[in-house]
């Protein structure tokens, strides 16, 4: 495209189609109507969870990939490390799922943060192959770990537990009622990481992302952002595995495994990984399809791999990325 | 306020740069010119903190900067553009701006929007898109910029870190006639009204001897003169070094 078609177009650039106080209001609107709506439209509830588990999980490694510009292979360590820290703690230490749930995402979140030391210096695809080594080091431990991990069977044995605030008491083992749990924790991590990407800390990263050059000259502090971005983006994605492991009563080394750290990456591409919201887009389009797919053929992946290709192919910045292309050209 | 004495800058057996020493005087305009592999772009660098001299001392405002890296001169009150445009393309004026703001006032660590230093830097982005002219664009990509905007964005993004000397490599690059001729006009304002200190290099001798007030000439590593305009435009030993003693 030519400059002078961009100068010349460019003006009304930056007036989105949508107000944005709209755009929220349709968002949180569908997803606090979801249990209501979902099953005329042929859904469970639980669908809309598993949407809201890897929407969480995808827009916690947008942080990194997005608004940063660095590419992890191996978010699903992290989520792995939170189902398995959240399930092991409810199995053999304490009946409470609050605790699992800090447990969790403490265990995903310090290792993340811990690995996030050794490696904040290396770039691109170097950076992205440690990345998927640390997790499958994860993936074979819980795999091979049988009597504590449950092994390749997964860890099973333990339930999400009803929350209690004195003598008030949250039952949360209900699907309907747990949807609503995990909403208003997805609120909350969605909240904050919104209010991050507009702080000043969030535009150093989107400094970094943009030419890591120049805001090294700005005197920003290149290295400590990239490595507070990737563990905040982990203990976001380690989060969203304890909500994983209390949706499904069940974690299992899959969970872990480099796979799933790809999916990850395919939702925050697929969404448009430049858009605040596109990763919970990515992500529901690729559960629903796998959920629907899957019922029918075993190659579910063949078929989400193809459309991938097509919102790549046709949709270059992602499917909410397209919206605002058009916005602003 | 900027004194470099003697430096000197070995890479191997090359010699860039030999012995060269300036001083700059607050509010003062200094052009470094030179033939091409005068070492102009090497001594530059060392003042800027790119990498440090091998032999000789840089002092600014009093201080010793000779071996402070780069990224901590900004906070001594170094701002610097590129000969290359470094920006951040995806990103608007303002926000390519207000980011510089922010991190010049220490906010690198601050993750909730909205606070009072960082509103602080807010004033500071407009402020000087004000005073580089780029208001009007404010909230277009810079990638989407003409090439001179860009520049002007990027000398923009060195004031909102609000520097007591800045330092300018080759602002009109790339520049034609008219583009050249606005940002010429815009140095120009930030010297004589905004009474910034201002070292430059720059290759296009219309636009060195249009603004500078003292002229440092550089030739093979060394300094060769250095002087008003007027005592470089007679000097035989400039005319000798830039037709390469032939003519």
């Amino acid at each position: 495209m030519s400059t002078d078609v961009a100068t010349a177009t460019a003006a009304s650039a930056r007036q989105p189609a949508v107000p944005h106080w709209a755009k929220l209001v349709v968002i949180w609107g569908l997803l606090i109507t979801a249990p209501f709506w979902l099953p005329l439209v042929g859904g469970y509830t639980a669908l809309a969870g598993r949407v809201l588990v890897f929407g969480l999980a995808a827009m916690g490694l947008n942080l990194l990939l997005g608004f940063t510009g660095v590419l992890s292979f191996g978010h699903a360590a992290y989520f792995g490390l939170g189902a398995y820290g959240a399930g092991l703690t409810l199995r053999y230490l304490v009946h409470s799922t609050p605790l699992a749930m800090i447990a969790g995402t403490l265990l995903g979140g310090l290792a993340g943060t811990l690995f996030g030391l050794l490696i904040v210096r290396r770039r691109g695809v170097y950076f992205a192959m440690c990345t998927i080594a640390f997790g499958q080091l994860w993936y074979y431990l819980a795999y091979s770990w049988n009597d504590f991990t449950g092994g390749f069977d997964g860890l099973r044995d333990f339930h999400r537990e009803p929350i209690g605030f004195g003598p008030l008491t949250l039952d949360i083992t209900a699907g309907p009622q747990f949807y609503y749990f995990l909403l208003a924790v997805f609120a909350i991590a969605v909240g904050l990481l919104g209010l991050l990407v507009r702080s000043p800390f969030g535009h150093t990263l989107r400094a970094i992302r943009e030419n890591e050059r120049r805001a090294r000259f700005l005197a920003i502090p290149v290295e400590r952002q990239i490595w507070l971005s990737f563990s905040i983006s982990c203990f976001v994605t380690a989060l969203a595995g304890t909500l994983y492991a209390l949706l499904n009563n069940f974690a299992d080394p899959l969970a872990l495994h480099y796979s799933l750290s790809g999916y990850f990456v395919v939702m925050c591409v697929m969404g448009g990984m430049r858009t605040f919201w596109g990763p919970l887009l990515g992500a529901t389009v690729f559960v629903v399809l796998q959920d629907y797919i899957s019922s029918m053929t075993v190659n579910w992946m063949s078929f989400v791999g193809t459309i991938f290709i097509l919102v790549v192919l046709f949709f270059p910045r992602g499917l909410l990325g397209l919206r605002r292309q058009r916005g602003e050209k | 306020m900027l004194e470099v004495r003697n430096i000197t800058k070995r890479f191997g057996n090359l010699v860039a740069v030999k012995d060269v020493s300036m001083s700059v005087k607050p509010g003062e305009l200094r052009a470094i010119i030179g033939p091409n592999g005068a070492g102009k772009t090497t001594f530059f660098n060392m003042i800027s903190g790119y990498f440090p001299p091998t032999r000789g001392s840089i002092e600014f405002n009093g201080k010793d900067v000779t071996q402070v890296p780069a990224h901590r001169r900004v906070g001594l009150g170094m701002g610097r553009t590129f000969q290359i445009t470094e920006i951040f393309p995806e990103l608007t004026v303002r926000e390519n701006l207000l980011t510089a703001a922010e991190v010049a006032a220490g906010q690198t660590l601050n993750m909730l929007p909205g606070r009072a230093a960082a509103k602080l830097a807010g004033d500071v982005a407009t402020e000087m898109m004000a005073l580089v002219g780029l208001t009007s664009k404010a909230d277009r990509l810079v990638g989407e910029l003409a090439h001179g905007d860009q520049r002007t964005t990027e000398i923009g993004m060195a004031l909102a870190q609000l520097p007591r000397l800045l330092l300018l490599d080759e602002p009109t690059a790339g520049m034609g006639d008219e583009e050249t001729y606005a940002i010429t006009a815009l140095i120009r304002r930030l010297h004589r009204d905004s009474k910034y200190t201002i070292v430059l290099i720059e290759h296009d001798m219309r636009v060195v001897f249009h603004l500078a007030d003292y002229i440092t000439v550089l030739d093979q590593g060394a300094l060769l003169v250095e002087g008003t305009p007027k005592e470089i435009a007679a000097s035989e030993a400039v005319q000798t070094a830039y037709l390469g003693g032939t003519g």
